[in-house]
């Protein structure tokens, strides 16, 4: 706890080793390059990286603009502005069931799992009881567990479950917290000061009241990070989406599900027209969801990913 | 105790989903199971002999293994490259990271869908950069030997989030070390690997492990680009491990093969954690205490 206020002293130059916590922002000092040419050539890199990973994205936006016979042509400006493909898409593929269906089932997974990670965590966080550390590790080793491994059986339990054909299988295991997101929010209520849920036990609070009144409230930030976390993850998904509903009607298709049947569906090869400009603006409507996420909640999954690393 | 009952949820899904699902999977891989039934009967060691015995699962055991050896190295050094790169600029580098970190964001199918494209061997970007250089680009798609480049390409394109890790591992490494390494005469090179590299071991170990189980699972890929209606034009060479599992399972519904499939696959990859584990003790540096 006093280690880290160690640089409020301040007078001293730091020349004793910093503590092992992760700097404040703000006093970052550079190693800058110090040559002219070296800054160049440090900067013209950067450049040179932003285009190579922005370019697939570039094209995909023209790709979704030019008509049939351009659409591989790649030049980054349409020679023929093709518009109209943004209304016509949505004759040719129901896209509004497929962005419907995956929108819902991502917010009930997200939903799902930051209330019962939470829940997980705060039993990890504030309780002692024997075998907590033991459980704990446990959870963290389940992050391992390769998700090809527990595919198979856990469609059969589904199956004798009788819920095959519905959405469940889909969200279904969000109800039971997941190991990344308890770790994230077990932190987190470390962090709040114990001496809150004290008073609040002296007023008469019960725990699930300590739990709802104050610790959820506290946690707004990071039930966020956990929420759109779990949001993309669901967005993104094509496996289950391809073992539980590929059978079902084409209505019934999640986005990236209706993409990889769209993307059969143009091929010349399956007797398509090549249509290819539907399927990239297809692909453009349901990736553009995830770039609006990200400008919202940048930090958060940055963050996230390295708080991810520095478990390890 | 209320300790246990916040727990519950989790504790109910990993007895049903973890743990219950790998012991079912365990007994359905030693049976003969019929999906229409749901009966299981045992059946001894059949699914495991007939495995040993397919070609197809050492084929793509190899492909996949192949695959990994290709992919996680090239992911961690050109993650590692991208966020040496990053942590030389002060001010610019959150724009950077963020076009960096977009790809990340993009949907598996969208990759795939625009990379289709992108790879294609006579029309594609990608060659047609290549012949502006004179080089005549590979059919990245069709010929057996650039399957696997592709894939590593398109994994390549996304491989910020591990770039982050390592970004915020080189933060946390004191800068009083490399300050007393140039006193001492140190240049770049020496200091990357006598002061960096030791104190980001920790998460080049994180990185390696995570990586390495996520090739061995490949699949959304290989399965959009070529498996997507089974009319791959180079079947031996896309087919993957984890692709196989999934035809077995639920396009052949042929569950005892899949779940012994499974439990090779996953034997391998706990095989393959926990040598990575005893090669990162001897060389994972933690400082101080263990975070």
């Amino acid at each position: 706890m006093a280690t880290t206020r160690t640089q409020a002293a301040g007078v001293e130059p730091r020349t004793d080793t910093r503590p092992a916590d992760e700097p404040p922002r703000p006093r970052r000092k550079r190693l800058s390059p110090r040559s002219k040419a070296g800054r160049v050539l440090l900067w013209s890199l950067l450049t040179l990286f932003s285009a190579a990973f922005l370019y697939p994205l570039v094209w995909l936006i023209a790709a979704s603009l030019k008509p049939r016979g351009e659409v591989f042509d790649n030049s980054l400006i349409p020679r023929t502005f093709s518009p109209q493909n943004y209304i016509q898409v949505w004759e040719q593929l129901p896209l509004v069931s497929w962005v419907t269906n995956s929108f819902l089932i991502a917010v009930l997974a997200a939903t799902l799992v930051t209330i019962s990670s939470a829940m997980v965590a705060f039993g990890f966080a504030y309780f002692r009881f024997p075998g907590r550390n033991f459980l704990f590790g446990l959870v963290l080793a389940t992050m391992m567990l390769p998700g090809a491994v527990t595919m198979v059986p856990q469609y059969l339990i589904w199956k004798n479950l009788g819920v095959l054909g519905t959405w469940i299988p889909l969200f279904g295991m969000n109800l039971f917290g997941s190991a990344f997101y308890i770790f994230l929010q077990r932190q987190f209520f470390l962090g709040l000061p114990r001496e809150l849920f004290e008073a609040a036990r002296i007023d008469g609070a019960s725990y699930f009241g300590l739990f709802r009144r104050i610790a959820l409230p506290l946690s707004i930030p990071s039930l966020v990070v956990i929420f759109i976390f779990e949001f993309q993850a669901s967005w993104n998904n094509l496996q289950s989406a391809l073992i539980y509903l590929n059978a079902g009607s084409v209505e019934g298709f999640t986005a990236p599900l209706g993409i990889a049947y769209a993307m059969t569906k143009y091929s010349p090869t399956n007797g398509g027209q090549g249509d290819y400009q539907f399927v990239m603006v297809a692909t453009l409507l349901i990736t553009l969801p995830m770039l609006i996420l990200f400008a919202f909640g940048q930090r958060h999954f940055i963050e996230g990913v390295a708080t991810e690393g520095r478990k390890g | 105790m209320a300790g246990y009952l916040f727990i519950s949820p989790w504790i109910v899904g990993f007895l049903v989903f973890m743990l219950g699902a790998m012991v079912y999977s365990l007994v359905i891989s030693f049976s003969r199971y019929n999906l229409a039934t749901n009966v299981a009967k045992p059946a001894g060691t059949t699914n495991y002999a007939l495995l040993f015995d397919d070609p197809k699962v050492a084929a793509s055991l190899a492909n996949t293994l192949f695959y990994a050896v290709m992919a996680v190295p090239l992911e961690i050094c050109v993650a590692l490259g991208l966020a040496l790169l990053l942590n030389q600029v002060g001010r610019g580098a959150g724009f950077f990271r963020t076009v960096y970190y977009l790809p990340k964001m993009t949907p598996s199918v969208a990759t795939a869908a625009v990379f289709l494209l992108l790879l294609n061997g006579n029309t594609g970007a990608i060659n047609q950069a290549l012949r502006f250089f004179g080089i005549t680009g590979p059919q990245w798609l069709i010929d057996p030997a650039w399957v696997k480049p592709s894939i590593v390409l398109m994994t390549l394109w996304g491989v910020s989030g591990t770039m982050v890790i390592f970004l915020a591992a080189l933060k946390s490494v004191p800068k009083d070390l490399y300050e007393v390494a140039a006193l001492d005469g140190a240049g770049p090179v020496r200091k990357f690997f006598s002061i960096t590299v030791p104190m980001i071991s920790g998460a080049i170990f994180f990185n390696v492990i995570v990586l390495t189980i996520a090739a061995l699972q490949v699949f959304d890929q290989a399965y959009l680009l070529f498996w997507r209606d089974q009319t791959s034009t180079s079947p031996e060479a896309s087919l993957f491990y984890g692709i196989y599992l999934f035809q077995q399972a639920f396009r052949e519904f042929n569950f005892g093969f899949a779940s012994a499939m499974a439990w090779v696959l996953f034997v391998l990859i706990l095989l393959i954690s926990l040598l990575q584990v005893r090669i990162g003790n001897k060389f994972v540096y933690y400082e101080g205490e263990k975070r």
